[in-house]
């Protein structure tokens, strides 16, 4: 039979490790958009709510939480990756770059677009939005990885981003625009 | 995507331009409702019921309640009173509008599954979502009925349906006894899965109290409708409620009723003295905001030798909640869109286990028009006619139903322009093959009413001294596109340029609008945007005359024109002066007015519809099942179209709906349990990108005098309608076989058999 | 999702370390791509106390063995074995499956080995609360007379009739890959068909490693006919949707006669679904549609349906024969 100790709910004679982290908050260590962050969460935070709610990055979205929008599509490490599914203290040592930092890499911001995101605006790539800032890191990514050539690549590429107002012919002509430029 | 753009305009009104929020949007700036920083804010997460019907006997919140960082579990048993229930009325009216005549929370009963039966509030996410798990309810489960074939035999005739705005009978002529001379039938009944919204944003809302005063930030289609309906709930004044919604992430109806979540966080708010957030998981979305009833309809059409109609029987059966009498209107446009002397049209409902359904995207018109427009391609079949003329025969200039000349028309145009535009020539031949593959070419009438509100909508304009404009009325961006449109609407207005002026909404601070529902935004907040900027410039115009400082001075303000800021005379634009030149001399800091509009008079001697045609060539692989839409091509006649840009887009987004209707969206209910079974994205299946072909939208222009006064009789639904039924006969016409049922999916076409016809 | 520990293990010795960690504690799981892991987590289907990071641990990347085999480190991202172009020349059926499943940013965070341990799609499971015997041992099986249109048709018990999700697994089936692992005294090695268990009485067991004991690797032998093979997948939408039918093929035809062939099916099966009985009808007979026809249906001669997925064995018939079809006509034999 098992006993479990009351703090942990750890077996026994199985204590914790010297390097174990949490189930209380513990500080992390995140490197987003270029600048270093600090933060005090639980390791069960996901990395999309730490950027939310405790970094106030509101740029990725919380679209189903489950890995089946993609809303919440980021890049660690220069992959596009869904935040959703990605605990933010396995980040640590890794480079986090969100929607904030894409035109700026310390996501200032000092007006300037990057051309993806001008050419979403030119060609009216979304409507309301929501699911935009995820759609904008993937399809610089759909670019980098070089599946950006034709409208059938960009398609199948492109279908891990759900835009539910349906503005993907425009997402299409957005990718062709910039892709030269990314 | 092609496309021919309305005639040139000189003034803002038209243009495409590039969205005004599209920076915010892009750069990820753009703030929603549940991304409001708020010192202290805490979290909320709501616990639906497991069964469907029953009472809850035993609530056990006490592990709920220890766990870290819980503030509050609260449940029928300490939540407290609603103060009244506020009667079902449709957002569009300007007041209350529940999403159902019912309020959780309320007592131990339980009338669906997924009913909110508890909500708890920590001090981050996590830890409310984990509590949520750990609250204990039992139930006494009841039998439950939440399918027609549960209900059939206790089915009846409502009064009237839609909140009380739709009859439940109509009735024209003799359509018994015209049937019965009709040279040729049509007699098909067709069945649709339920649907539900799904917007990726979902369900939210931020609540905090300042003493008696509450502000919640809400997403809705209307901040309007969120604060009478929270203050009628709450038994506070609405004036000591604000609404914030600048922008909400999609919501296609399921915002457009105020659903419970508003309501639960100022309560939960008022419990843990704390501001909260409350916003619903993806599951939740399928019991927190309505759906789009399953639906049976059957449609008998009669028709003489030559394909005109005689006679026009539609019978619609669908489950409603056990609250209220609702199904989406879907005989409507069906019984209008073509010339018919025989009518009849009877809603049947069923009380059923579930939340009141809701709109959703062209509620009505997108089933009643699929069962209308298929049945219209078996009639073309059985005349032998082709399915394009079978409509212009049945052409009317009259509304069939009201027998009142249309405002405006533009049906036989937008039916020959998207025949153009795909090539409906081609569909003399036999199908096309390419490969395993057979192409088809289908085709569907495309219609959508013209609504207007209820009471008097609101704006503000004001011009400051430097010559920049704000005007600014309560209407909330759903992705419409309202703030680049109001911009440009009120730049006309003004005589400024769109860079000098700035729209502003999304506040109940702010002057009063309905809610932009049902196509209506465009058309009634253009109105009244324009009556404000209107009344501005003419006050303007007549300080400038009356000023002796004045170039103008002792003009006539009827010589007097205003461009690019500059007022000037007609006959000698030399002459006038900057609006910034009269404030400044002035020590005017600002001049302001206020304007209205609507409602719109209802005796006018017409009636108004939205016109369009919907053409679909599908490919499908009859072996494997597949169906792949390869372009959709639309023309419309919405009236005057305020920015080419946006309502192109979305009418694309409104045909793709359209494809999703036909091909993928169906939430399947579980009856032994009163469930949906696939309450996630994952297993609601919405188009992604690899779905959605290329699209062709087309605009027919029309003036329209009548339905408000700039002629906008809107985009955001009549993209829609007509595309289920131009994809269905289109794999009619690649593979010889009427599929009457939405979705069509895999197993439909498999169960066809292994050949293809020759 | 309930409140959990972590630890990172990182560098060669790291893999020990991690077998150890989880093996000594029931509640301590791994954590790799977490695509899987996260969600059942929050879903409060997985419940573990403590999760093992297992990320950095030096188990990534493509390799040539002796034999001319592959081997792919278990942390091996999806996408890196999809672009590794010895993968994409030599055995195309399994590429192609691993760019037609999930999506894009999934296959960057996915490891190859926790696809092999992903978890069933059924709402059933998925919800944390219907009747599940994979979930609660005995509890009963809510899907039997659910709802049930992607559910299993092949391999099926009365305790579970949950299809198993992975496309890439289905190719490797085919191709009899091993499964490489690491328990905290030994190394093991499993043929991939005794890796995917029948659900039989015992649908939560559905692999046979003991708790704690870690994939290492997965060796894909690379037969010359692999290098004609396809991977056709069925769905409703064109992407990001699991397979309703899918099926993996090689195909080597000399003279008119089939001479080697390998199938497994995807989306119709408790497991990934070798298809030996299509196999054996096939070897030394003629390559011709009528053939191809007839292995399918003794594949599927077996398949049990419910009244939402009674279409799939039909689907499937007519999959395997388009598969084998188009490897024919390809022209795929020289």
């Amino acid at each position: 039979m098992t006993v479990r100790t009351p703090d942990t709910g750890r077996a026994t004679g199985t204590g914790p490790e010297a390097d174990e982290r949490g189930p209380e908050p513990v500080g992390v260590r995140l490197d987003v958009n270029g600048v270093q962050r600090h933060v005090e969460i639980e390791p069960r935070v996901s990395l999309l709510g730490a950027l939310r709610d405790e970094l106030q990055l509101t740029g990725a979205k919380r679209g189903c939480d489950q890995g089946t929008c993609g809303a919440c599509t980021v890049w660690v490490d220069g992959r596009r990756v869904l935040a959703c599914l990605t605990l933010a203290i396995t980040c640590e040592d890794a480079e986090v770059t969100t929607v904030e930092g894409l035109a700026t890499p310390d996501g200032t911001g000092d007006g300037r677009l990057h051309p993806m995101q001008e050419e979403f605006i030119r060609q009216d790539a979304f409507q309301c939005g929501y699911c935009t800032p995820g759609q904008i890191m993937s399809a610089v990514g759909c670019v980098r990885e070089g599946h950006a050539g034709d409208d059938g690549e960009i398609k199948e590429w492109m279908s891990g981003n759900i835009c539910r107002c349906a503005a993907y012919p425009h997402i299409r002509a957005a990718i062709r625009a910039a892709r030269d430029r990314v | 995507m092609t496309t021919t753009a309305p005639t040139p305009v000189d003034g803002p009104i038209g243009r495409p331009l590039d969205r005004v929020e599209g920076h915010a949007k892009v750069t990820g700036t753009a703030r929603y409702a549940a991304e409001v920083p708020l010192p202290g804010l805490t979290h909320a997460v709501l616990v639906g019921a497991r069964v469907a019907r029953g009472r809850i006997t035993s609530i056990d919140a006490a592990e709920a309640e220890r766990a870290e960082g819980v503030l509050a579990v609260l449940t029928h048993e300490n939540l407290g009173k609603i103060a009244a229930q506020p009667p079902l009325l449709p957002s569009l009216a300007g007041s209350v509008a529940p999403g159902e005549t019912f309020f959780p929370m309320q007592g131990d009963e339980i009338h669906y599954a997924g009913q909110h039966v508890a909500l708890v509030v920590a001090d981050t996410y996590e830890r409310a979502l984990h509590a949520s798990r750990l609250v204990r309810i039992s139930y006494a489960e009841e039998p439950s009925v939440t399918v027609i074939d549960q209900g059939r035999d206790q089915a009846y005739e409502p009064e009237a349906i839609f909140a009380g705005f739709v009859p439940g009978r109509t009735e024209r002529g003799d359509v018994e006894a015209a049937l019965g001379a009709a040279d040729v039938t049509v007699d098909r009944t067709f069945t649709f899965a339920a649907n539900h919204h799904n917007p990726i944003e979902t369900s939210a809302a931020t609540a905090y109290w300042e003493g008696d005063r509450l502000t919640l930030h809400d997403t809705t289609q209307g901040v309007t409708a969120t604060q009478h309906t929270v203050a009628a709930l709450l038994g506070v004044p609405h004036t000591r409620i604000r609404v914030i919604g600048h922008f909400t992430g999609g919501s296609f109806g399921g915002k457009a009723m105020v659903w419970h979540h508003p309501a639960l966080a100022a309560l939960a708010a008022r419990k843990v003295g704390r501001p909260v957030r409350l916003a619903l998981t993806r599951e939740q979305m399928f019991v927190g905001c309505g759906h789009r009833e399953e639906q049976e309809q059957r449609l008998t059409l009669g028709a003489d030798k030559e394909g005109r109609l005689v006679a026009l029987r539609h019978h619609k059966l669908s489950p409603t909640s056990p609250f209220d009498h609702w199904a989406e209107p879907s005989l409507g446009v069906a019984g209008q869109l073509y010339a018919c002397p025989n009518y009849e049209g009877v809603y049947r409902l069923i009380r059923a286990n579930t939340t009141t359904p809701t709109f959703m995207r062209c509620p009505g018109e997108a089933t009643g028009l699929f069962a209308l427009e298929t049945a219209m391609d078996e009639l073309a079949e059985r005349v032998d006619l082709d399915p394009l003329e079978l409509r212009l025969r049945n052409y009317t200039e009259n509304d069939p139903a009201s027998g009142r000349p249309w405002s405006s028309n533009g049906l036989r145009e937008c039916l020959e322009r998207g025949a153009e535009r795909i090539g409906w020539e081609r569909r003399a031949a036999p199908p096309a093959r390419d490969g395993d593959w057979l192409i088809g070419l289908g085709m569907a009438a495309s219609a959508y009413p013209v609504y207007g509100p209820n009471n008097p909508q609101r704006a503000r304009a004001r011009l400051y001294a430097d010559g920049t404009a704000v005007v600014q009325a309560a209407v909330t961006d759903i992705g419409t596109g309202v703030l680049t449109v109001m911009t440009q609407v009120a730049a006309e207005a003004l005589g400024l340029p769109v860079e000098r002026c700035r729209f502003e909404g999304g506040d109940t601070d702010l002057p009063n609008v309905a809610a932009a529902v049902g196509s209506s935004g465009a058309g009634m907040v253009s109105a009244t945007v324009h009556a404000a900027a209107s009344a501005l410039r003419e006050q303007l115009v007549a300080r400038a005359v009356g000023d002796e400082g004045s170039p103008l001075h002792g003009a006539d303000p009827a010589d007097v024109d205003v461009r690019d800021g500059r007022m000037v005379l007609r006959d000698a634009p030399g002459t006038g002066e900057d609006y910034a030149e009269l404030l400044q001399r002035n020590f005017l800091p600002d001049m302001e007015a206020t304007g209205s509009w609507g409602p719109p008079p209802q005796d006018a001697p017409f009636a108004s519809m939205t016109f369009g045609a919907q053409f679909a060539e599908v490919a499908v692989d009859p072996v494997l099942g597949l169906v792949r839409v390869r372009r959709l091509a639309g023309a419309f006649a919405p009236g005057r179209v305020l920015n080419a840009k946006t309502a192109r887009s979305q009418l694309m987004g409104g045909m793709i709906w359209g494809l999703s209707q036909a091909l993928l969206e169906a939430t399947h209910m579980e009856p032994r349990t009163g469930r949906w079974a696939n309450a996630s994205l994952g297993e609601y299946l919405v188009p992604v990108n690899a779905d959605a072909p290329d699209v062709d939208v087309d605009f027919i222009e029309v003036q329209d005098t009548v339905v408000n006064p700039l002629g906008v009789k809107g985009v955001g639904e009549v993209g829609q309608a007509g595309v289920a039924p131009a994809i269905a006969n289109a794999i009619h016409h690649a593979i010889g076989r009427r599929l009457r049922k939405l979705p069509i999916t895999i197993e439909d076409i498999v169960a066809g058999g292994d050949e293809a016809p020759q | 999702m309930r409140p959990i520990s972590y630890v990172r293990t990182e560098g060669a010795d790291g893999i020990d370390r991690a077998v150890g960690l989880v093996t000594a504690d029931p509640d301590s799981h791994f954590l790799a791509g977490g695509t899987t892991e996260v969600d059942l987590l929050r879903q409060h289907v997985l419940a573990p106390n403590r999760l093992v990071d297992i990320n950095r641990l030096p188990l990534s990347g493509v390799e040539e063995l002796p034999d001319g085999g592959l081997r792919i480190g278990a942390l091996t991202r999806m996408s890196e074995v999809a672009a590794a172009p010895a993968v994409q020349e030599r055995l195309p059926m399994v590429a192609r499956a691993l760019v037609l499943g999930a999506s894009a940013q999934l296959r960057h965070m996915a490891s190859m080995g926790g696809n092999m341990m992903q978890k069933v799609r059924c709402g059933y499971y998925r919800d944390g609360e219907s009747p599940c015997n994979k979930r609660e041992p005995g509890a009963g099986c809510a899907a039997l007379g659910g709802v049930s249109r992607t559910h299993a048709v092949l391999g099926t018990s009365e305790h579970c009739i949950a299809t198993h999700p992975s496309d890439v697994a289905v190719p490797l089936v085919a191709l009899d890959a091993v499964i490489r692992t690491r328990t905290a005294d030994s190394e093991r090695a499993y043929a991939i068909d005794e890796f995917f268990l029948p659900p039989g009485d015992t649908p939560d067991r559905e692999h046979p490693l003991t708790h704690g004991e870690l994939i290492t690797a997965i060796d894909v032998p690379t037969p010359p006919l692999a290098r004609r093979s396809l991977y056709l997948k069925v769905r409703d939408r064109e992407s990001y949707e699991f397979a309703l039918v899918s099926v993996a093929a090689a195909l080597e035809v000399r003279d008119g006669k089939v001479s080697g062939v390998r199938i497994a099916l995807g989306g119709v099966g408790t497991r990934p679904w070798r298809a030996r009985r299509a196999e054996d009808a096939l070897v030394g007979g003629p390559a011709t549609t009528a053939s191809f026809d007839l292995a399918a249906r003794a594949e599927l001669a077996e398949a049990r349906t419910t009244p939402m997925n009674a279409f799939k064995p039909e689907l499937a018939r007519r999959t395997l024969v388009r598969a084998l079809e188009t490897l024919t006509r390809d022209g795929s034999q020289s």
